[in-house]
């Protein structure tokens, strides 16, 4: 078998148009880092990308062409059809899904490699030295947590599986199955010619592991782990890159594992937890005696009402939260906000970080519409603003922007950076229903005196807001 | 590759990435996010070296599907980030109306 080119010139090709590769790749994310070059990054890197995959169809001694046209024709057209079609709301779980794919074929370059020293001839050395096996079965670790992790993920999101699965010694299992895979890893490793059912047995551990681990973790969780897994998948690609001695891989993949771990630790940051604690524990367990300490009432407001308040404020700061992607209000409320502004009412947009179910999910949703990005103001720069504006409407948001964290040190979101909408002269609530959050704390900014409380469907509400500060006159 | 070599490319990658994101604003977390997702798309090609290679049928049966897999992340990822990058934009004129 030979390739397209006599085997040295095509050799130093790849090599440097995988140099090309990586050059592309940086650059096209550090463009990303910016909201006026952001478009031109992904292009950059999307280039990159083209590159090295046409490149790579020149790799010496390589055959089985038909066959990987075919997978590209499927994997690539599947992905086209879905990315095109997808909602924004939806967008969490099918870049869940597409990060879940990378990990899978991450595992995939493993398996091969793994089914391969299996199936080789004992009596004629190792097929991989340790360190190169090593690597092998962690990438292949890595790779199927991140894999079947990002499904149950993708599932959870998607309304595809309801309910958080938890069961008591749930963390003991977890632990045991990890152990049991790295043990199993370690000997795999260990023998240099590891039979067919260890290698099986290794990838079904490490498949369960992404599924129990991720099953128990609830919905305002997911940005944090959305983020994980994608660092995970970055390392796993990493690592199959050693294997195969891919620079691209390597570098794309090392980039995107400290980038993703960085990310995840801001998102974790913001929610004053530690990622061990999102991953491990049971959040909302314990949290019943908050209720405690509540005074006052919840006060309902008519919308009419609500939108004539509006209407002649000076400055209102809207709030969004994971009610306004589930309601898919996002038009409304910038059709909302665009009378306001109309009329000279201030309007800024108060986005916490892990508002809705992935990171930077508002400010995707809110782009969608059409709300200029300049309007939209993270935690640290508006919090200051709140004593100046005349409401704060809070849409679908709930534990982002609960007192308690400030105040209630028994509180188990005690210490959670939040925005402080209860500092605003008038605090409008659009919620569905009268529950408590997702860590099911009541929120003791809806029974404050200044706050009133519109319940109703986010977008049918929005529309009620328009119709009276149009009336308002 | 030599192994140290390979840690020399390890740890200053490391450190590109750890650069390129610390500054990145809140708003552009998920396009950020979701255009790493799609770099590390890249391990499609790893994929098809591995089914190019392969000999025996199960290899072929998996190298097939770790091709499928990669190249739905590196198109899936690359179409959904584009699409969430082409909706930013400043508001220009309405800026200094609302300002």
């Amino acid at each position: 078998m030979s390739g397209l080119l006599p085997e040295n010139v095509a050799t130093l090709a790849i090599d440097f148009s995988y140099l090309l590769v990586a050059f592309l790749f940086i650059m096209g994310l550090k463009a990303m880092s910016s909201p006026v070059t952001a478009r031109r990054g992904i292009v950059v890197a999307g280039f990159g990308m083209l590159i090295g995959t046409l490149m790579s169809f020149l790799y010496p001694g390589m055959g089985n062409f038909p066959l990987m046209l075919a997978a590209i024709a499927i994997g690539g057209g599947l992905a086209w059809w879905s990315g095109r079609i997808v909602a924004m709301t939806d967008m969490p779980q099918m870049i869940a899904l597409y990060n879940g794919m990378g990990g899978g074929a991450a595992a995939a370059i493993a398996a091969v490699e793994l089914l391969r020293m299996a199936a080789a001839d004992p009596a004629a050395g190792a097929h991989h030295g340790p360190v190169v096996t090593t690597l092998a079965a962690a990438g292949a670790f890595i790779g199927s947590v991140s894999f079947s992790g990002s499904l149950i993920a993708f599932g959870k999101l998607q309304g595809l599986i309801k309910r958080s699965l938890r069961f008591k010694g749930q963390q003991t299992a977890n632990l045991l199955i990890t152990a049991a895979t790295v043990a199993l890893g370690a000997a795999i490793v260990v023998s240099g010619h590891p039979s067919m059912q260890m290698v099986v047995g290794f990838f079904a551990l490490a498949l369960l592991l992404g599924v129990t681990m991720t099953l128990p973790i609830g919905g305002a969780d997911m940005p944090v782990v959305i983020s994980l897994y994608n660092a995970f998948t970055g390392l796993a690609v990493a690592f199959e890159g050693f294997v195969l001695e891919n620079a691209a891989m390597i570098i794309a993949g090392i980039v995107v594992g400290s980038a993703g771990t960085l990310l995840t630790q801001l998102m974790a940051k913001a929610m004053n937890r530690s990622l061990a604690n999102v991953l491990f524990s049971n959040f909302g367990e314990g949290a019943a005696a908050a209720t405690e300490g509540v005074s006052g009432s919840l006060k309902p407001i008519e919308p009419s009402d609500a939108g004539v308040m509006m209407a002649f404020a000076q400055k209102v700061i809207v709030i969004p939260g994971y009610g306004m992607a589930v309601a898919q209000a996002q038009h409304k409320v910038w059709e909302l906000c665009q009378l306001l502004i109309d009329r000279g009412v201030m309007v800024r947009f108060a986005i916490h970080p892990v508002a809705g179910r992935m990171p930077g999910h508002m400010n995707v949703l809110l782009a969608e519409a059409g709300v200029p990005y300049d309007l939209i103001a993270d935690l640290d720069e508006i919090n200051a603003e709140f004593d100046t504006a005349d409401v704060a409407l809070v849409i679908g948001a709930n534990d982002v922007v609960n007192p308690v964290a400030r105040t209630d040190k028994s509180s188990p979101i005690y210490g959670m950076p939040i925005l402080n909408a209860d500092k605003a002269k008038n605090v409008l609530v659009i919620k569905r229903g009268q529950g408590a959050g997702f860590s099911g704390i009541e929120n003791h900014l809806f029974y404050l005196d200044n706050t009133r409380m519109v319940y109703g469907d986010a977008q049918k509400v929005a529309a009620e807001l328009i119709h009276a500060v149009k009336a308002a006159g | 590759m030599e192994g140290v070599i390979a840690l020399y490319i390890v740890m200053l990658a490391a450190f590109t990435g750890y650069e390129i994101i610390a500054r990145v604003p809140v708003i552009l977390h998920t396009p950020l996010m979701s255009g790493s997702n799609f770099v590390h798309g890249i391990v499609l090609v790893g994929a098809m070296v591995a089914l190019g290679r392969a000999d025996t049928v199960p290899e072929q049966v998996i190298g097939f599907v770790g091709v499928v897999l990669g190249a739905g992340n590196a198109v899936g990822g690359y179409v959904v980030t584009e699409r969430m990058l082409q909706m930013f934009k400043a508001s220009g004129q309405k800026k200094k109306e609302s300002a």
